[in-house]
């Protein structure tokens, strides 16, 4: 089976590779890229810690192969942080401790940094239909919608000088 | 989980792909959105040689009104369903329904021909397409041929659709002025397939129904229209006693698989109360 060569942009740095057409994008991250932040949970699709940012959109990692991406920009969590200054809703998720174990964070972040861009002042309701594609088995969600709406404030902040 | 080797195919038309198909015959399978099929493959239920990706065929996408059809490109995904105005206005059930599939990346990727082509009885397109009297375009190697909705779905994972032919366009009448609609999905939690769901479409002239379509999703080996619950209330108004006497005709159909969702009286009594639930929702928007 042929190798293809694909060029994607991640997290704004453009990468050139040939890959195995059936190697799926959240190896390609992690094995390719060495972008170990998002997580493999599932691999069925439903848990949503591989949630990563695909041209615009959140797509779950593990079912969405490589090659699929030649020519998008894909965007991971490692991609969140500018500069050394976490993006809101780091800020969010550690200011109102919107996790525990962590492992479902790098999904959730991602999930939630494209929500806020889909509805940007969210209500309780429409963040947890928003998140409803990533789970978490330690914090019973709570904190998570907390963070949320900590971000969905901050993100809406005039920007001081 | 990694699948098993394949060759890739990213054609960017659909006669491409169906050239593909005809030189590659049964050991092809075309990638729509993937979230069957790649689950599928890793576990092994499915190892085709080859993936023919249709992703990159822009005239598979889009949504237009043309007369009073809406045209709908087999590869739209639920979050283009549910976003569209077109299908807001003309095809309300859809843009609803959809909501209720799966969760918001998974929405993002998952195409309304893919779920319908896959003759899944857990996906909910079948049922809704039989409710709004949906009809697919296939493109095959002699051209183009239209199919019904009613009638498409043969068996789990079997449909009318041929191994040489694309899904391309799903058509459907848009909705008469005061038509009413629900869809009620029983599922445990999000991204469930429904362990029962009901689509009705339904009309009025002065109290008594003058058109009325139910379909029910995940209760039999493919979608099921309940034609005798219809013709059980053509005519009549809808109350309980009429609400009784249709889930009674559509439970009479049911042939559900019993697995952790329930064992079959279990589904085929929520098939019961779905069917109620959509056409009592259906009935109080019907004006």
């Amino acid at each position: 089976m042929a190798k293809k060569l694909i060029t994607v942009n991640v997290n704004g740095k453009a990468q050139e590779k040939a890959v195995e057409p059936r190697t799926l994008l959240i190896h390609f991250l992690r094995e390719e890229l060495n972008l170990t932040g998002a997580h493999i949970g599932c691999e069925t699709s439903h848990c949503g810690a591989c949630t990563v940012d695909i041209d615009g959109q959140s797509v779950k990692s593990c079912t969405h192969l490589a090659v699929q991406c030649d020519g998008s920009e894909v965007l991971t969590v490692e991609g969140l942080a500018n500069k050394g200054v976490l993006h809101a809703v780091q800020e969010g998720f550690y200011k109102e401790h919107g996790l525990q174990c962590g492992f479902c964070t790098p999904g959730m972040l991602m999930r939630a940094y494209r929500f806020l861009q889909e509805n940007p002042n969210p209500s309780e309701d429409e963040i947890r239909h928003g998140m409803a594609g990533n789970l978490c088995r330690c914090t019973g969600y709570q904190n998570i919608v907390k963070a949320v709406q900590y971000a969905a404030k901050k993100l809406q902040e005039p920007v001081t000088a | 989980m990694i699948p098993p080797r394949f060759e890739y195919h990213a054609p960017k038309s659909v006669g491409e792909a169906v050239a593909l198909l005809g030189q590659l015959g049964s050991e092809a399978k075309l990638l729509a959105g993937g979230h069957s099929l790649l689950p599928m493959m890793k576990l092994r239920f499915a190892e085709p040689a080859h993936l023919i990706d249709i992703n990159r065929i822009p005239e598979l996408r889009g949504i237009r009104e043309a007369g009073g059809t809406v045209v709908i490109g087999a590869m739209t995904t639920e979050n283009e369903l549910i976003n569209s105005p077109v299908v807001q206005a003309k095809l309300p059930l859809l843009a609803e329904a959809a909501k209720l599939i799966a969760d918001p990346q998974v929405r993002n990727r998952g195409t309304i021909g893919g779920d319908i082509a896959h003759g899944d009885p857990g996906n909910d397109h079948p049922a809704l397409s039989i409710a709004i009297e949906a009809s697919f375009v296939l493109e095959g190697p002699s051209g183009r041929r239209t199919v019904a909705a009613d009638g498409f779905f043969l068996g789990t994972y079997m449909t009318l659709l041929e191994e040489n032919e694309v899904m391309c366009e799903i058509h459907a009448p848009a909705f008469a002025q005061g038509t009413g609609y629900a869809y009620e999905k029983l599922k445990r939690k999000t991204g469930d397939w429904a362990t029962a769901g009901c689509a009705v479409v339904i009309r009025k002239s002065g109290n008594t129904v003058s058109h009325v379509r139910i379909a029910l999703t995940n209760v039999a080996p493919t979608a099921l229209r309940a034609e005798a619950a219809e013709a059980a209330l053509l005519g009549q108004s809808v109350n309980a006693a009429t609400l009784q006497t249709a889930a009674d005709a559509a439970t009479a159909i049911c042939d559900p698989a019993e697995d952790l969702r329930g064992d079959i009286e279990y589904k085929t009594a929520m098939a019961g109360e779905m069917v109620k639930r959509a056409l009592a929702k259906a009935w109080a928007r019907c004006v």
